[in-house]
C-alpha cells in the first residue's frame, strides 16, 4: 500500500511536479478559454435560430441548468478530488475504469489535430480581411483559391497558404505548453480572454451600427413558441451546451487537477458555465446584427443569408465584410476573437493528452510536449494543408464530436453514477469547500437527467447518419475517417490503460489530503488497496 | 425589431449575464481562502 505517511509526504511534491494555477482567478479564465471556442462563435447563433428563436431560450437554460452545471462539477470534482490527469483521475477511482481517461485522451488528439487547422484558415483570413483578398466571390475563392479542393479523395498536395498559418499555430501552441500550466496556459488566458471578451465587444458594437441589424436581431429573437413541442429542439438545446462547455473528454477534469486543495469548485463552476453562455449570446447577437445588415443589403430575406459552422465565417463574413463600412476592422476583429477563442481551446484539449503523459510516464514538460505535440503537429500538416484536407476534417470532426466526444461522456457518466456509485464521494468533496452545496438534486442531474438527455441527442445523430450518408461523402471517405476512427479510440484507450504507470504513482482513491478525511501526513484509508503497479 | 423579439432579448441577456453577476459576486462572498502555502506556484 502507497498510502503511507512516506507516500503521504511524496504527494505534495508529485503535485509540483505536475504543475497548477497559481490562482482560482487563472484556473476560472482557463476554463472559459477552453469553453468559449469557435462553436460558441459559429455554432450557437444558428442553432438558436434554427431551433425557435428567441423561444429556444427556455431549453437552452433548462440544458444548461439541468445537464451542462451539473455534468460540468461532475467533471470538476474527478478531476480536483483525484489531483490527476484524465487517466490518473479515473483510475483513482477505480483501476478498470482507466481506459475511459485514455479513450478521452484520444479524443483529445484528434481534436487537436484538426481544430489546429480552422485556427490556420482564421489566421490566414484576419491578413485577407485588410484587402477583402476574396474579392466578389468569397465562396469561390475559399474552396478554389485558398484550400484549392477538388474532387472528394485524399491527396498528398500540399497547399502552401495553408501549410504556412498551420505550422504558426503549431510553433505557437508548443511554445504555450511547454511552459507549463501557470506560465504558459494560465498566463496566455489572463491575456487572451479579456482580449477575446474586449474585441468580440467591440465587434458586437460595430455589428449593430450597421444598418439592418435589427432585421437580423428581429429573426434571431422572435420567439416561435411551437418550437418548444419537438423534441428535436431540446435535444438541439442539450446538445449545444454540451458541446460548448468542453464537458466530457478529460479538459475540465484535467483542469481542476491543478486547482488548489481549498478552492470553492461549485462556485467556479457556476461563473465558468454561465460566462461561456455569457459569451454564446453576446455572438449571437453579433452575428445576426451583421447576418441582418447582408440581407438588406443583398434585398433579401435573414434566412437566406444566415448560416453556421465553415459556411459563416468563412463565406457570409467575408461577404459581410465586402460591403460593411470600416469591414476590415470588422473582419481583423472577428478573424482575430476566432484565432484567439480557438488557441485557447486548443491548448487545453492539447493539454489533456500532455498531462495523460506525464502522469503515465513521469516524463518532464518539455519531454511530455514534443512527444505529443509533434507528432500532432505533423500528422495535422499531412493531412490538413492538402487539397483534400477540408473533406478529411469535416468528417472527422462530425464522427469525433458526434459518437466520440458524446459516447465517451455518456458512458464515463453512467461508469461514475452507476457501475462505481462514486457520486455521494464526489459530491461531498465539493461540498467541503464548496458553495452552494450539492446533494441529491445534482446527483440525480448527473446520473440520470443529464445521460437521459445525451442519450436522446446521439440517437437523433444517429438516426440521421444511418438514413443518408453524412454530407453525401463516400462511403470509404466516412468509413475510414469516421467510423473506424470512433471504433478504434476506445479500443485503444483500453490497450494503453495496461501499460504500467511510473513507479510510485498512488492509485486506488483519491490522493492523501484530497479529502479532509484522508489529510495529509494520513495513513492508510480504507478503499486503498495496492497504490502502486 | 418586434416587441416579442425585444423582450426575449432582454429576458435572455437579464438571465444569462444576470447569472453570471450573481455566480460571481457568490464566489467572491464565499469562496474559500486558497491555501498559498501549499499550492502557489506549482509549476516546474
Amino acid at each position: 500500500m502507497s498510502t503511507t505517511s512516506e507516500g503521504a509526504t511524496a504527494q505534495p511534491e508529485q503535485e509540483r511536479r505536475r504543475g497548477g494555477f497559481s490562482s482560482r482567478r487563472v484556473f476560472i479564465l482557463a476554463a472559459i478559454g477552453s469553453a468559449v471556442g469557435l462553436g460558441n462563435i459559429w455554432r450557437f447563433p444558428y442553432v438558436a435560430y434554427e431551433n425557435g428563436g428567441g423561444a429556444f431560450v427556455l431549453p437552452y437554460l433548462v440544458a444548461l441548468l439541468t445537464a451542462g452545471i451539473p455534468f460540468l462539477l461532475l467533471d470538476y470534482a474527478i478531476g480536483h478530488r483525484h489531483r490527476g490527469s484524465a487517466p490518473l483521475s479515473f483510475a483513482r477511482l477505480r483501476r478498470g475504469a482507466e481506459g475511459l481517461g485514455w479513450w478521452q485522451v484520444g479524443i483529445c488528439f484528434l481534436i487537436a489535430i484538426y481544430y489546429a487547422a480552422v485556427i490556420a484558415w482564421a489566421l490566414r483570413y484576419t491578413f485577407f480581411s485588410l484587402d477583402q483578398a476574396w474579392g466578389a466571390d468569397p465562396e469561390g475563392f475559399f474552396f478554389g483559391e485558398f484550400l484549392q479542393a477538388g474532387d472528394v479523395q485524399v491527396t498528398a498536395d500540399v497547399v502552401p497558404g495553408v501549410l504556412v498559418p498551420l505550422v504558426l499555430v503549431w510553433l505557437a501552441v508548443l511554445v504555450i505548453m511547454a511552459l507549463g500550466v501557470q506560465r504558459g496556459i494560465g498566463a496566455t488566458s489572463l491575456v487572451f480572454i479579456p482580449v477575446l471578451v474586449l474585441a468580440f465587444a467591440a465587434l458586437v458594437v460595430q455589428a449593430l451600427l450597421l444598418p439592418g441589424a435589427g432585421a437580423g436581431l428581429d429573426a434571431l429573437f422572435t420567439p416561435d413558441w411551437s418550437a418548444l413541442t419537438s423534441a428535436s429542439v431540446w435535444a438541439a438545446a442539450f446538445g449545444q451546451i454540451f458541446f460548448s462547455l468542453s464537458v466530457g473528454f478529460g479538459i475540465m477534469i484535467t483542469y481542476a487537477s491543478y486547482v488548489g486543495r481549498r478552492e470553492d469548485m461549485v462556485g467556479s463552476g457556476l461563473v465558468v458555465g454561465f460566462a461561456n453562455s455569457g459569451f454564446e449570446l453576446l455572438a449571437g447577437i453579433g452575428v445576426f446584427a451583421a447576418l441582418g445588415f447582408m440581407a438588406q443589403a443583398n434585398g433579401v430575406a435573414v434566412d437566406e443569408v444566415a448560416s453556421d459552422g465553415i459556411g459563416l465565417a468563412f463565406v457570409a463574413f467575408p461577404a459581410i465584410i465586402s460591403e460593411a463600412p470600416a469591414g476590415a476592422l470588422l473582419g481583423v476583429l472577428f478573424f482575430g476573437c476566432l484565432v484567439i477563442a480557438g488557441i485557447t481551446s486548443l491548448v487545453s484539449v492539447i493539454e489533456v493528452v500532455i498531462s495523460a503523459v506525464r502522469d503515465k510516464f513521469d516524463t518532464s514538460r518539455l519531454t511530455a510536449t514534443l512527444a505529443v505535440g509533434v507528432p500532432a503537429a505533423v500528422l495535422s500538416l499531412v493531412l490538413f494543408s492538402t487539397t483534400s484536407g477540408i473533406y478529411v476534417l469535416d468528417v472527422v470532426d462530425h464522427f469525433v464530436n458526434q459518437y466520440g466526444i458524446l459516447v465517451v461522456a455518456l458512458v464515463s457518466m453512467l461508469a461514475v453514477s452507476w457501475a462505481l456509485r462514486a457520486l455521494t464521494g464526489l459530491g461531498d468533496h465539493l461540498n467541503v469547500h464548496g458553495r452552494p452545496r450539492v446533494g441529491t438534486g445534482w446527483r440525480l442531474l448527473t446520473s440520470v437527467v443529464a445521460p437521459a438527455a445525451l442519450a436522446v441527442v446521439l440517437v437523433l445523430a444517429l438516426r440521421d447518419d444511418l438514413a443518408t450518408a453524412y454530407e453525401d461523402y463516400p462511403s470509404w471517405l466516412l468509413l475510414v475517417f469516421g467510423w473506424a476512427l470512433v471504433v478504434a479510440l476506445p479500443l485503444v484507450g483500453f490497450l494503453v490503460a495496461r501499460l504500467p504507470w511510473r513507479a510510485g504513482t498512488h492509485l486506488d482513491g483519491p490522493p492523501p489530503g484530497s479529502d479532509p478525511a484522508t489529510p495529509l501526513g494520513a495513513t492508510t484509508t480504507g478503499h486503498d488497496e495496492g497504490g502502486t503497479r | 425589431m418586434s416587441t416579442a423579439a425585444i423582450v426575449m432579448m432582454v429576458v435572455a441577456m437579464t438571465v444569462i449575464w444576470g447569472g453570471l453577476a450573481l455566480a460571481m459576486v457568490s464566489l467572491v462572498r464565499h469562496g474559500a481562502v486558497e491555501d498559498r502555502t501549499e499550492n502557489v506556484r506549482r509549476d516546474l
